[in-house]
């Protein structure tokens, strides 16, 4: 990969997010402006945003990594990222807007009228939105690394201070171009290289991507280990060893390894003749390469649950994810958001359509990526293998510019939403220097945690923040908007059992406290109960204290459901001008 | 541009400031839309009814299509033995095939809420 391009590609996408950045601070200059603008942003530009801000690097790099791992059950990712707006769409979006929260604790105290589960509220979506800073600031750190060999807690610091610049200067209403300028770049940026790697591939007889088999070299590798691996063999392998296996020290002679478990130190280069088997990675429980927990674990029952645990969570935990939720503040009024959503749905639903031919080209171009563990660089390392020269070069570097792109909209967005959450619930007293150190605040927590626990294996915080958000936030949505009886005891009790318990049976599984078998794979995938265990406490809770339903339970359930110009209008208006 | 204009002041929007936020309970004041009188709540349930069945019917068609097909894929290795679902049939249902379908589903159930709210406004402000 060619270093300049690729850091020239980075500096030009920063330098644009500042730049644009600065353009929309220029146009809203005023509280005003702000209102005003924000109904009359044209639902293409608005729906562009908020796609933006939801395709995150995990879109961009990870799903085509986990394809070439795993297959095409990864697709269940991407499909759920998508439904998931559909639900969205159903059950929340038009209400959601016409409540006029701006963010989900502002949803809860106008729908309960109670501090208390606005507070707790408050907590989860700091929460969460931290859980999903988290990876997108480590997987910066390992893209710029993989891309220019910077230490790899620079790419998460310098999404940091870009973000937080951005977000702290201009707040919400610049942020906005920017993430719409960022859609449409992330689109191009898979789209152009995909026609061309798939030119190239057609050029190449169209090989097939097999994922039934161990994936088969086509040429001449080396493959130099960075992070020590274990790996399985099914049938003994001739390989050219520089470096230790099994601890005993190689020096480039072919050896041939009998089947079973090896161990390769980090360090050690391995050197393939064309034609032979990439050999498996033998699944240690935690992948820190990886964006997203792979489904498979033992029989199909699992896999089967593992499937449907992914789809719960991302089909319901969509809309309570901090950064999606604010941005319907921005439509200006329920029948808009209805109509922004169907745009987003669009548009996310195409990009989609690209990373898995990454994934698939992956597997047949680029295998020994599985064995490493840099699954993610696929999408990164392909236009150099396929295309090569310079074309390949400016199309990877036209790729690492997307994939920074996928990682400061994101991260903007979450910055956003928890800054907001933190000055309104946190911080002392409110303003707009309040807003700015809030702003700091947001980013500075998940970047201690990112640049401490830097080999903890938190990526998959991506799925996790999903879980949660599905176990508290979906049933305090849902319930808030379509049922009267919901109290505030009851709420606070879902949010809690729900999101509580989806919270401590991943962290549980990370930490190594689940036994082998099926207990593992219900802790590890935990939508499947804690969705509706969620949705349970909130209603029993709520039936057994039924004084505390709040008195204005059924004018905020009119003001929800009713068309804005029937419910805003004044009751004489002959009277107004 | 006028030199005498004076640049407006500058600030950041995050959200209305919540001591000034207006207490809820009143806002809808006309008596068809009222929950407070017999017929505005007849009304707004039927409203709310009639939307829940839009979404309803939405949610099932997601799952009917797309929430089903992981059993799809199960199914006849578990019932005939050994037989899978061929992998470009896997690749082309998730790869594609689900995202015109549920863009299809989410604009059905846009139009249908539309109407729902047009009906409404036509009832109340057709007496």
């Amino acid at each position: 990969m060619n270093q300049t391009y690729a850091v020239a590609a980075v500096a030009c996408v920063v330098l644009a997010t500042v730049l644009i950045g600065a353009l929309g601070l220029r146009i809203s200059r005023t509280t005003s402006d702000f209102y005003v603008a924000s109904r009359t942003v044209n639902p293409g530009l608005n729906a562009a945003a908020i796609s933006g801000e939801y395709l995150s690097a995990a879109s961009f790099l990870g799903i085509a990594g986990l394809v070439l791992l795993q297959g095409p059950d990864m697709l269940w990712y991407p499909v759920g990222y998508t439904a998931g707006y559909l639900v969205l769409l159903v059950l929340v979006a038009a209400p959601l807007r016409r409540s006029g929260a701006y963010t989900l604790s502002d949803f809860a105290e106008a729908r309960l009228e109670s501090p208390a589960v606005r507070r707790l509220a408050s907590l989860f979506v700091v929460g969460v939105g931290w859980l999903y800073l988290l990876p997108q600031l480590q997987g910066a750190g390992l893209t710029l690394e993989i891309l220019t060999g910077a230490p790899d807690w620079f790419g998460g610091v310098l999404v940091a201070v870009v973000v937080t610049g951005a977000v702290a200067a201009g707040g919400m209403r610049s942020i906005t171009f920017v993430q719409a300028f960022q859609y449409w770049l992330k689109l191009t940026a898979l789209l152009v290289p995909a026609l061309f790697l798939l030119a190239a591939w057609a050029g190449d007889d169209a090989p097939r991507a097999r994922f039934d088999a161990p994936a088969v070299l086509r040429q001449h590798t080396e493959v130099r280990v960075d992070d020590t691996v274990r790996i399985d063999l099914d049938a003994p392998l001739s390989v050219a060893v520089a470096g230790t296996v099994d601890g005993i020290r190689h020096e480039g002679r072919q050896t041939t390894l009998e089947e079973g478990t090896h161990r390769v130190e980090s360090g050690t280069t391995l050197t393939f003749p064309p034609g032979a088997d990439i050999p498996e990675r033998a699944s240690t429980g935690a992948d820190p390469a990886g964006w997203s927990q792979p489904l498979a674990g033992g029989g199909d029952g699992y896999q089967l649950y593992a499937t449907y645990g992914l789809i719960l969570a991302t089909f319901l935990g969509t809309m309570g994810l901090p950064h999606v939720a604010v941005r319907f503040y921005t439509s200006p009024n329920g029948r808009a958001a209805r109509r922004t959503t169907l745009v987003v749905l669009g548009l996310i639903g195409a990009f989609y359509l690209l990373p898995p031919v990454y994934g698939a080209l992956g597997r047949i171009y680029a295998p020994e990526l599985a064995l490493t563990g840099d699954a993610d660089a696929a999408v990164l390392v392909l236009p150099e293998r396929m295309v090569g020269g310079l074309t390949g070069d400016l199309l990877g570097a036209l790729l690492a510019g997307g994939a920074f792109a996928a990682f400061l909209s994101t991260a903007s967005g979450l910055t956003i939403s928890v800054a907001g959450v933190l000055t309104q619930d946190v911080l002392p007293s409110r303003g707009v220097r309040h807003f700015r150190l809030a702003t700091v605040l947001a980013m500075a927590v998940p970047l201690a945690v990112s640049l401490v626990a830097a080999d903890v294996p938190v990526a998959d915080a991506v799925g996790l923040a999903f879980a949660v958000s599905a176990s508290s936030f979906c049933p305090l949505l849902v319930l808030g908007i379509w049922w009267r009886r919901l109290t505030p005891p009851g709420a606070a009790a879902g949010l809690v059992t729900g999101g509580g318990t989806a919270l401590t049976a991943v962290m549980a599984t990370r930490a190594g406290l689940a036994p082998e078998g099926w207990p593992h794979t219900l802790m590890a995938w935990p939508a499947v109960w804690s969705v509706p265990l969620g949705f349970l406490t909130m209603i029993l809770v709520s039936l057994v204290t039924p004084r505390h339903t709040p008195p204005g339970a059924a004018a905020i359930l009119t003001r929800l459901h009713l068309p804005e110009d029937l419910a805003a209008r004044p009751p004489c208006e002959g009277a107004r001008r | 541009m006028t030199s005498a204009a004076q640049p407006p002041r500058r600030e950041v929007v995050t959200g209305v400031p919540r001591g000034t936020r207006r207490r809820p309970g009143h806002a809808p004041a006309r008596p068809e839309t009222d929950e407070q009188t017999p017929a505005g709540a007849v009304h707004v349930r039927s409203l709310m009814r009639s939307q829940l069945r839009a979404a309803l019917y939405a949610l099932g068609t997601l799952v009917l299509l797309v929430g089903t097909l992981p059993l799809l894929f199960v199914l006849p290795a578990a019932v005939l033995g050994s037989f899978s679902p061929s992998a470009p049939f896997v690749w082309a249902v998730l790869g594609a095939g689900v995202y015109p379908l549920m863009w299809l589903t989410a604009r059905r159930y846009v139009r249908r809420a539309e109407r729902n709210e047009e009906d409404f406004t036509g009832l109340v402000e057709g007496r």
